[in-house]
């Protein structure tokens, strides 16, 4: 297998670009693969540990329907993207690094972040941690 | 090692890539040339768990569909 890491970007903070952002992220942990999430803006926010739990609503093309069809799968009991992350990180091999520009720009420090977070990094830890690894932009 | 299923994950209801992420959890447990019993529900699994296998070395011995519940015996490599 292939065991270059896969980078996250993690940019949108809506819970279905949250969600597939897990999706991806444990999908490539079940396969052995290490995972690197950056967590930058409106995603960096969706971390606050007091926040991580609320409702942060769906991208702008989900429109009422698409509304209704992810509320249905969460009362069907879908694991929340938290959760699917936190499975991911204990599968496999997943860091979850929240990106320093991002963290002045919203005025966040690390002890606001919720535990799943590993640390900070700038944008070139960032390039050296994932050396030649595929990047995924959310 | 024996014929006996070692460990049964039961994903039914529950949707990509929770059947795969959940036998990667469990293989972690079961000892090489044991069987893991997975049923799913998500038909994107029958390809999913081809994938998974081929790439971790596991291999598939029984694999069937019935009523939409689909089952793999996974022998662990």
């Amino acid at each position: 297998m292939d065991d270059k890491p896969l980078a996250i970007v993690l940019f949108s903070g809506t819970d279905d670009k949250l969600n597939v952002a897990a999706v991806m992220a444990s999908g490539a942990a079940a396969l052995g693969r290490p995972v690197h999430v950056f967590l930058q803006y409106w995603a960096l926010d969706a971390f606050r540990a007091d926040r991580i739990k609320n409702d942060h609503g769906l991208a702008a093309e989900a429109g009422a329907e698409g509304k209704a069809a992810v509320e249905a799968l969460r009362a069907a009991g879908q694991a929340p993207w938290y959760e699917t992350l936190a499975m991911a990180k204990d599968l496999g091999n997943v860091e979850i690094q929240a990106c320093s520009l991002s963290m002045d720009v919203l005025g966040i420090e690390e002890k606001d972040l919720d535990p799943l977070v590993d640390g900070t990094e700038g944008v070139t830890a960032f390039y050296i941690a994932i050396g030649d690894g595929q990047i995924l932009f959310i | 090692m024996s014929d006996a299923i070692h460990t049964t994950v039961d994903a039914k209801g529950l949707s990509c890539p929770m059947p795969i992420v959940k036998t990667a959890q469990a293989a972690k447990l079961v000892p090489a040339g044991e069987l893991i019993e997975v049923l799913a529900t998500d038909p994107g699994s029958v390809k999913d768990f081809a994938a998974w296998t081929r790439s971790t070395g596991n291999s598939i011995v029984e694999q069937a569909e019935d009523d939409g519940v689909y089952r793999f015996v996974i022998k662990r490599a």
